[in-house]
């Protein structure tokens, strides 16, 4: 009887808004009146430690409140993670991963969808697309049109994520987020 | 309704904002919560009327809370962990005094080692102050329970504080979906602003918190005794009146699939939605298992629990909390007095799991129950075990 919950890890690190993105998907998800669970992982809180953070999503609702092990969906946000952090433990059969990496033949990309065959594998240059639309390297945005896409706007729509950012960053450049996040759902490559 | 995303603490927050208390005096100890920081916020904006006082300790915030709540003031403070063992003293000022502050507490470990993660041990740990004390599943009941705890603080039949638990982190931190409620539908259920029998008032003076020796101590302590006496009709009258407002039930002791139930999980805050939703899983595998959530902490419904439990060939209780050298765990220890007030002596199963913020999962849960119901079988009884230390 266990309930269609969608599983998403995200890694990056401290600093890079990961906890940011997976509210923001928690925040779309709930604009389409879908049940939601979005968390930070709990770690020491310093800048540029690797982290971690999940958020669940499900048209039913749930009651699970635990951290993400087996995940559906895992977001790399910072390409240097790979080799120090095993970012596709627990990826379910045929999951999805996405890496914002600019080189999507370096050796760590190309060792991580080596080592994942059965996964959908996408890369983004999210890092470009924050640098050129929002003025600074900050991808917590930018990485999750690539979601979006990826995922056919059936766990999330691209208009929700627009109003999800609309509203949290309603005081400081939402439109050049919601920029951000377009280019990334336009030039996600997989 | 419509519902919005927040964290558990901008939950309570919200529901603080909807209060609009006379006064907030909070110290920005760690670990702190974000929900004075944000109530901060709503200050600066204009949001609220309440008279924020930034004091220099903890032990002064409550402090702080006593005296405003003493001189008739609506009152709202949270805490965690370290800052909540600084307010002790004064913890138990409050409750002897009979000021119905409010208090929403993150529930977080408790140094040493250091630690600033979920685990309710915090607030157990002053379960015998004379506080009401309770706790929350999800952000929603933090937020609903934020509200409802004014009421019942309040009402002159119990005048105690209150605090409302929600586990640091994986409710404090974590974004669901809540249906806040408005300022009007919340300034209506509190009947508008306290209204205080007894207070400091220059016009008719009166002291607050003089010295009981051995003359009036006992009989001042048994006040407080009686009021928590009272505080459980008053309890489910609150209960009530908020699920007509709301539509969203409470209940001291709540169930889940107990009815035809032959074992179940007892457990507290947070972890009840992850037995749940192991119930749920062992319920499709053909298990005759169900779920006891304690929301009241103290008062304690003993007589809910036990009538639960008077079918069972076993109980599982889960605490996410510790003691050490006990009759069992903290929460396990009450269950076992309530047992045997009626007794009754299921076989029982004690377990403390998740101190410091490790994580239970669900597969915990299925090992949990195999482990507890293998023992039942053979008729016997299991000690309080810490589930997945490294020995």
């Amino acid at each position: 009887m266990t309930k269609e919950i969608v599983d998403i890890r995200l890694h990056g690190r401290g600093g890079q808004g990961v906890m940011t993105s997976s509210y923001l998907i928690a925040e779309a998800a709930l604009l389409e009146d879908k049940y939601v669970h979005a968390f930070p992982s709990f770690g020491p809180e310093r800048s540029g430690a690797p982290i971690a953070a999940f958020a669940r999503v499900s048209d039913e609702r749930f009651y699970m409140k635990t951290e993400v092990y087996e995940p559906d969906i895992v977001v790399v946000q910072d390409p240097t993670l790979l080799g120090q952090v095993n970012v596709a433990a627990g990826l379910k059969e045929g999951g999805i991963i996405i890496v914002n990496t600019d080189d999507p033949n370096s050796e760590g990309v190309s060792n991580l969808r080596n080592s994942r065959p059965d996964a959908n594998f996408a890369t983004i240059d999210a890092t470009k697309i924050a640098a050129e639309e929002i003025g600074i390297k900050q991808t917590n945005t930018a990485i999750l049109g690539a979601l979006v896409k990826l995922t056919d706007e059936k766990i999330i729509k691209l208009d929700s994520i627009r109003r999800a950012i609309k509203e949290r960053f309603k005081h400081k450049g939402f439109d050049k987020n919601i920029k951000a996040v377009e280019r990334s759902y336009d030039e996600v490559k997989y | 309704m419509t519902r919005i995303a927040v964290t558990g603490d901008d939950a309570v927050a919200e529901a603080a904002k909807s209060v609009n208390p006379d006064v907030v005096a909070a110290y920005p100890i760690t670990p702190q919560t974000i929900i004075v920081e944000r109530f901060a916020d709503f200050v600066a904006d204009g949001e609220v009327d309440t008279e924020f006082v930034t004091v220099e300790s903890e032990h002064s915030a409550m402090s702080a809370c006593v005296g405003a709540s003493s001189a008739g003031a609506r009152v709202f403070t949270s805490s965690a962990s370290a800052g909540l063992m600084l307010m002790y003293e004064i913890i138990f000022v409050a409750a002897s005094s009979r000021t119905p502050i409010v208090m929403a507490i993150a529930n977080r470990a408790i140094s040493g080692p250091i630690n600033i993660h979920g685990e309710l041990t915090d607030q157990m740990l002053f379960r015998d102050s004379g506080w009401v004390s309770m706790f929350s599943e999800d952000n929603q009941e933090a937020h609903d329970q934020t509200i409802m705890a004014f009421k019942i603080g309040e009402h002159p039949n119990v005048l105690l504080p209150v605090g409302v638990g929600l586990d640091g982190f994986i409710i404090s931190h974590a974004i669901e979906g809540i249906e806040p409620v408005s300022r009007e539908v919340t300034q209506k259920f509190l009947g508008g602003e306290r209204k205080a029998a007894l207070k400091l008032d220059t016009t008719k003076p009166l002291s607050i918190g003089l010295l009981h020796l051995q003359d009036y101590y006992m009989e001042a302590r048994a006040q407080v005794r009686d009021a928590h006496e009272r505080s459980r009709k008053v309890i489910l009258e609150v209960f009530n009146e908020w699920e007509k407002l709301t539509g969203r039930k409470y209940k001291p002791v709540e169930s889940y699939k107990m009815d035809d139930a032959e074992y179940a999980f007892l457990t507290m805050g947070s972890t009840a939605g992850n037995a749940r939703t192991a119930v749920d899983d062992l319920r499709a595998k053909g298990e005759k298992v169900g779920l006891i959530k304690i929301r009241v902490y103290r008062p304690f419904f003993g007589d809910d629990v036990t009538e639960l439990c008077k079918n069972l060939k076993g109980l599982i209780t889960i605490e996410r909390s510790h003691n050490f050298g006990g009759p069992g765990g903290i929460l396990s220890s009450d269950i076992k007095s309530a047992l045997f007030n009626k007794r009754l002596s299921p076989l029982l199963a004690e377990y403390t799991i998740g101190l410091g913020g490790r994580d239970t999962l669900i597969k915990d849960y299925y090992s949990i129950y195999n482990r507890s119901k293998e023992a039942f079988n053979t008729g016997k009884s299991l000690p309080l075990f810490w589930w997945g230390v490294r020995e």
